[in-house]
């Protein structure tokens, strides 16, 4: 009977444990709490975005703070179901009076969107969520920053009609582009501005989703060989990516007529592939080098105190999740100048200093993120703030800028921003903010 | 000595019919019911209710409904998840589309939209048995899970074919804050699993239980196998498509068609056979351990890392929670095949005779 025993003890040491985790003690620290996955189908893409988050909070502590006030985290993964991830969320929620949620997945974004307001925790969904979330006039605790997908759609398509008229808004009449898109909210999101472009540019516009995880996507990739589009945009995240690139070679699809999102375009999607994969463009929202990833590896991981391995710092997904905390990190600074220096921030205020950032050249500078990112300014009314990104391409080795940044184009969103946001208000009966409101 | 029957008479067919024979069983029962309506919500947070307790109570009740299919009627069934599917988009589109119409009959529609979906994938269910309709029942899921990603209509032309719901209140009452929607949860398993346990007692459970232990002999002596067949799909249909209504309404708010996946349909059969097939209260026993163990793993390994002064990783936390809990499910099936509800009786069996066993 000594396996009972075993077993008897264990449970006893574990109900002790979870006793003794209620007597937590919080003293002057902002809590944030992270949902990454670490396992499950995305955990390829997911673990570096983790990494970046975790070693940009690190490094703020590892400096003092924010204004003195030192940053707890805790993670609970998510494994990128949105079941699990509410799970987390509500595990996470209670450990401080309001925190910045991030739960990289536009599923749990939408679930969370109906729970953040009630609770009071900013969600920031920077370069992912809903897309009329940029409207702070209806989505008050939402903040899809640097860029929703309708903005990233917006950019390929300017890329695409440059390249075929010369003009960002030329007609396409005639031209076939397919979107290949997993099937879920996240690959469903672009759809609403592709379909608007297509009426006012005149190309067609063909859907093709793939269920998850997107391993299997043969079928697919066969009518692509039958309709021969001349641009397969790509919107897959995880195994997706690699399986759409490998098909394309496999169907002899030209990978320079494919353009992927922000989240398609990494070194996780293309290093197994290598050379097929030349040729292959994808966006990019965040630089590759500055400042402050030297001081990442000096600070951190010299000392052996950083997240996952060394190599990884710099890589595309680990940047964007270093920028993902910087911003979280950034609406405590605001917040802080206007409710207390060296306080710690509740939700309610936190969301004050997202819906007030200001970050300028100059800050960005400060932080060593010159090269990183733009600068990035929004208010009540916009709670995207800069909505740019730069297209790279792939040369059978590593990454390589293709463009410039470029900005999207409003002239199309804005419009569709509000009625898909009144749309949303009239079905919740919420009404719109008022001026009043925005000063609280 | 606590525990026994001993000079309890049954002197009307009444009190010998009743659920619970044993003036014990009742008492526990009834008192836990009063516990879980009236001392629960004033002993637990919000976390327990909202992760914990709300899914408990709804996949309960799923889990209730495929038992009705699986353990009486012994017709094997994957498409549970789609059954959910139909019942929360139908009462999402009532919700919607009807003004002012009130959400416990939305609930009860969807489950009369369930009701239809699960008597017509239950035909083949006539004609092919065992595994063989589990694949005809898996045609349900994938038809489901097209429909409402496709279909646009189902989900009022979302851009991204999520759909979700919010302030809804029953008899003016708001079902916003976790205490009511555990009520609200609570109100309809307590409802419905009276009527569950009284309808597998009655003349057409007796039918199903003879379907299913088998199906020829069962024919012989009289029992219309088509029309045991589909009632057990209807009934059971019915109660996952509710529960896949309070599911959507009340546990995610918002959801997509990703959240009635085959892997719900696999997870409602995995807690029916390690509950305890044919068994109401299997039900519950195999939801709690579906849904509770895992979380459980999750939050305690990484304190009782702590305590040794070990820092747990987060990756390692969730792939030690897989490891455990598929342990633990196949110890349980090794120890007990027939599932935690015959480990439940067994421990009534010794304790009527304890303390004295010989």
């Amino acid at each position: 009977m000594k396996l009972r025993q075993l077993f008897i003890a264990a449970s006893a040491a574990a109900t002790l444990a979870v006793a003794s985790t209620s007597a937590f003690a919080q003293a002057k620290e902002q809590f944030f709490p992270v949902l990454p996955y670490r396992t499950g189908a995305y955990a390829p893409n997911g673990i570096p975005w983790a990494n970046g988050y975790a070693d940009y909070l690190k490094l703020v502590n590892a400096k003092g703070g924010i204004n003195g006030v030192k940053i707890s985290t805790e993670e609970c993964d998510t494994a990128y179901a949105t079941d699990r991830g509410v799970e987390c969320y509500e595990r996470l929620k209670g450990k401080a009076t309001g925190a910045v949620f991030q739960p990289l997945s536009t599923g749990i974004t939408f679930a969370l969107t109906e729970k953040a307001p009630a609770d009071k925790n900013p969600l920031i969904t920077a370069g992912y969520g809903r897309s009329e979330s940029s409207d702070g006039g209806v989505f008050k605790w939402n903040f899809p920053l640097m860029g929703t997908y309708w903005a990233g759609a917006d950019i390929i398509m300017q890329v695409i009609s440059k390249k075929e008229t010369g003009n960002a808004l030329g007609s396409l009449k005639g031209k076939k582009i397919a979107l290949v898109y997993h099937d879920s909210p996240y690959g469903k999101e672009p759809i609403a501005l592709l379909q608007e472009r297509a009426k006012t540019q005149g190309f067609d516009l063909s859907l093709l989703p793939v269920t998850h995880p997107g391993v299997e996507q043969t079928a697919t990739w066969l009518q692509i060989r039958q309709n021969k589009p001349d641009y397969v945009l790509l919107w897959g995240w995880g195994v997706m990516n690699a399986a759409a690139l490998k098909q394309a070679v496999a169907t002899g699809y030209p990978r320079d007529k494919m353009y992927g999102i922000w989240w398609s375009a990494a070194e996780p999607d293309v290093k197994d592939i290598g050379e097929g994969a030349k040729g292959y463009n994808g966006l990019v929202a965040t630089g590759y080098t500055g400042k402050i990833l030297d001081d990442i590896k000096k600070t951190l991981h010299a000392k052996k105190a950083g997240t996952g391995p060394a190599e990884e710092v710099g890589t595309v997904l680990y940047n964007r999740g270093m920028t993902s905390a910087m911003l979280a990190v950034e609406g405590v600074v605001r917040a802080q100048e206007r409710y207390g220096k060296g306080k710690v921030m509740t939700g309610d205020q936190i969301r004050w200093g997202l819906e007030n950032l200001n970050i300028t050249a100059a800050r960005i500078e400060t932080l060593g993120l010159t090269g990183i990112m733009r600068p990035l300014s929004t208010s009540c009314q916009d709670h995207e703030g800069s909505r740019s990104a730069r297209m790279h391409t792939w040369d059978g080795k590593k990454w390589n800028y293709s463009s410039d940044w470029i900005e999207a184009d409003m002239s199309i969103i804005k419009p569709l921003t509000k009625q898909f946001a009144d749309k949303y208000a009239a079905e919740k009966k919420l009404a719109r903010r008022t001026p009043a409101d925005c000063q609280s | 000595m606590i525990y026994r029957e001993n000079g309890q008479f049954k002197t009307t067919y009444t009190s010998d019919q009743q659920i619970f024979g044993i003036t014990q069983d009742r008492w526990f029962v009834l008192a836990l019911m009063a516990f879980a309506a009236f001392v629960v919500p004033f002993i637990v947070d919000e976390y327990m209710f909202k992760a914990i307790l709300i899914p408990f109570l709804i996949l309960s009740l799923a889990a209730l409904g495929v038992n009705i299919l699986v353990g009486y009627c012994g017709q094997i069934s994957l498409g549970s998840g789609a059954f959910m599917a139909v019942g929360a988009y139908a009462a999402y589109n009532f919700f919607v589309r009807i003004d002012g119409m009130p959400v416990i009959l939305c609930l009860l529609l969807g489950g009369v939209f369930s009701t239809v979906v699960g008597v017509v994938f239950g035909i083949p269910s006539l004609r092919v048995r065992g595994l063989y309709l589990a694949i005809a029942t898996l045609a349900a899921q994938f038809f489901c899970d097209w429909a409402f990603s496709r279909v646009k209509w189902f989900t009022n032309n979302s851009s991204s074919g999520s759909v979700s719901v919010s302030n809804f209140d029953v008899f003016g009452i708001p079902i916003d804050s976790p205490a009511a929607k555990y009520w609200f949860c609570l109100a309809f398993l307590v409802v419905f699993a009276v009527l569950a346990k009284n309808l597998v007692r009655s003349a057409i459970g007796r039918e199903w239980m003879a379907i299913r232990d088998m199906d020829v002999a069962a024919a012989v002596i009289g029992i219309r196998p088509m029309y045991a067949k589909l009632s057990a799909f209807a009934v059971s249909s019915f109660i996952i498509g509710v529960a896949g209504g309070l599911w959507g309404f009340v546990h995610l708010g918002s959801w997509e068609p990703a959240a009635f996946s085959v892997d719900r349909s696999f997870q409602l059969l995995f807690m029916v056979i390690l509950g305890g097939m044919g068994s109401i209260m299997g039900s519950f026993m195999g939801a709690a351990f579906i849904i509770i163990l895992p979380i459980i793993i999750n939050i305690v390994l990484p304190e009782l890392g702590a305590l040794v002064g070990w820092q747990v990783s987060t990756a390692a936390v969730s792939h030690a929670e897989n490891m455990i809990f598929g342990a633990l499910i196949v110890w349980f099936l090794i120890v007990e095949p027939h599932g935690l509800a015959k480990l439940w009786s067994i421990a009534k069996q010794k304790l009527r005779l304890w303390p004295f066993p010989h």
